[in-house]
């Protein structure tokens, strides 16, 4: 039988405010242990939380730049449960409520548009962290996490693959360091998602029973986990047994999920309004101007890339996915340098150096990988040496001109050597030259190919191009 | 309504509390009676009140994002019944 698999979205997202949501402790990340902490975020009788102002304009920032209806009228409630990562035994969150509710965001999967809905977005404080020592007799507890400011972003459960869970929460990671109120950082925690997922047979309208995984922090493990689970519930159906509704935590090392029974029985919340923090109204021309106040967005770069720099589509999208590769793409180009060979670049070398080492942006500037472009149009180097020499500024940003002398990396211009191993490569491949004089006018490309080896990369493809046909032309 | 002795137990479980089962029948009927005292409310018409959201009739109180240097650890621990290396210390935690 066919599947199909259906999926929503839990965001967890840390602004990225100076203080925390109720306190004026820092939100800066790492710190010894318990040493961002006050009263009142560690939860103190008789504490007096203020709501920080900041979190407020962000989460309406988040709202609108997601299509989001701003709520005139919001509350804060809280949400009981006992676990010692929180130290007043409830989160300050928000129920009936929040900030924002229905909106949407338009992803590209497979070069079509497809549009997810967005419930809802409310704000709601982070918890502190759980240090277990390994075959100690307790549990540690660190709170300069606990009081961080949240926004919770949760979708419709319209996802239907791994993949497009993926590129939904790349596109809402962008979106918000477009609007500049996170950084997004996933290793450092800035990013959660929370999986719902369930199958049903492909065709059928009611909803599977869907279970959950909680904080994946990485686009790896949101693809991983998910891929897996649908398996895991196919498998089971298949044999027969029933999904159970149940959280499940995601082992990335062991690539296997596990059941968190234990969590079940806390599931039932209790919220109610919080009665220490007051409403939270917000007027139509506030949100007219918070709207007014928003950069430009994902979409509006896209269709300036198209219009102005005359960008493929398919470019204008991969380079503005990430506003900082945007924005390098942007400094480039301000030195006189052809928009789509930066993009070419950008998209193909500098991608590839950034996903194996993991970066999100490249250790050199714009500006040096326009001057490696310059160095390719004056004939300093050849196309093939502009990668070797991108390869070692990724290592060590230098000038590129300096690693071209350096390496000894310049293009061989020295007409006479070049003569000579064109002429070697004509009289050891016959029957390559053969065939291009009959007609098969691709065998040019294999002898291109053998003079490029021959001289190491450092001639000019182009050049070598054209003294072959004109040397196998003489031939005749 | 009528509580009986498994809500008892069940709220007492949520709020990590336990009891006899002599208490939990005490409790039992205490709840009814205030929950039943409560519902004298439902007879009342509310047809044209608007739902009260909050207690207090304010709204919109803020603080800047301004830091203040946080506390000082010490004072913090100095009531924790467990401490260790600067962290709370709590009962082990299983997963
Ligand atoms: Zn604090």
């Amino acid at each position: 039988m066919k599947y199909e698999v259906v999926m929503g979205l839990e965001i967890h997202i840390e602004l990225a405010t100076n203080t925390k949501i109720f306190c004026t402790c820092t939100t800066a990340f790492g710190g010894e242990v318990n040493t961002h902490c006050c009263p009142i975020c560690t939860g103190m009788p008789g504490t007096l939380p203020v709501m920080n102002r900041k979190v407020v304009d962000f989460a309406i920032k988040a709202g609108l730049a997601t299509n989001c209806t701003i709520a005139n009228f919001s509350k804060m409630d809280r949400k009981n449960y006992f676990y010692p990562d929180l130290p007043k035994a409830y989160q300050v969150s928000q129920f009936d409520l929040p900030i924002c509710e229905k909106g949407y965001i338009d992803i590209e999967v497979n070069g079509q548009t497809k549009r997810i809905g967005i419930t809802r977005i409310h704000m709601e404080e982070d918890a502190g962290k759980l240090i277990h020592d390994e075959g100690g007799t307790g549990s540690l507890i660190d709170y300069n996490r606990c009081g961080v400011p949240l926004i919770e972003i949760v979708s419709e459960p319209d996802l239907r693959s791994a993949e497009e869970a993926k590129i939904y929460v790349e596109k809402i990671r962008s979106i918000m360091q477009y609007i500049g109120i996170s950084d997004c950082k996933m290793q450092e925690g800035s990013l959660r998602a929370d999986v719902n997922l369930s199958v049903r047979p492909m065709g059928q309208v009611a909803f599977g029973t869907r279970t959950e995984m909680k904080n994946l922090n990485s686009f790896k493990s949101i693809l991983r986990a998910a891929l897996h689970e649908e398996k895991r519930q196919i498998k089971e159906i298949e044999n027969g047994n029933i999904i159970v509704q149940e959280t499940r935590r995601w082992d990335d090392d062991l690539g296997k999920s596990f059941s968190m029974r234990s969590k079940e029985e806390a599931h039932d919340y209790r919220y109610f309004p919080a009665p220490d923090l007051v409403p939270i109204k917000v007027s139509d021309e506030e949100i007219i101007s918070f709207k007014n106040s928003l950069p430009e967005l994902p979409q509006a770069r896209i269709n300036r890339y198209i219009n102005d720099y005359k960008l493929p589509e398919y470019d204008a999208k991969i380079l503005t996915n990430s506003k900082d590769i945007a924005d390098f793409f942007e400094e480039a180009i301000k030195y006189d340098v052809p928009p789509k060979k930066v993009s070419n670049y950008i998209m193909g070398n500098v991608r590839k150096l950034m996903n194996i080492n993991n970066d999100e942006v490249p250790p050199f500037t714009g500006e040096q990988l326009a001057m490696v472009i310059k160095l390719v149009s004056k004939g300093t180097i050849s196309s093939n040496m502009a990668s070797k020499v991108i390869g070692f500024m990724y290592e060590d940003p230098k000038n590129p001109l300096l690693i071209v002398k350096e390496k000894n990396l310049g293009a061989m211009n020295d007409e006479g050597a070049l003569i000579k191993i064109i002429d070697e490569v004509i009289s050891q491949n016959q029957q390559s030259v053969d065939d291009y004089q009959q007609g098969k006018k691709k065998a040019i490309g294999f002898l291109v190919g053998q003079v490029m080896k021959q001289t190491k990369g450092k001639a000019n493809p182009q050049t070598v191009n054209k003294m072959l046909v004109e040397k196998i032309n003489n031939l005749k | 309504m009528k509580v009986t002795k498994e809500t008892v137990n069940y709220v007492a479980n949520l709020s990590r509390l336990t009891f006899t089962d002599e208490e939990a029948e005490k409790m039992a009927g205490q709840m009814d009676h205030i929950l039943r005292y409560m519902e004298q409310l439902n007879k009342l018409d509310t047809t044209d009140v608007t739902p009260m959201e909050h207690v207090k009739p304010i709204s919109n109180v803020f603080r800047d994002d301004l830091v203040v240097p946080s506390y000082d650890r010490s004072e913090l621990l100095k009531n924790a019944p467990n401490q260790e290396n600067g962290a709370f210390k709590v009962p082990k935690i299983v997963e």
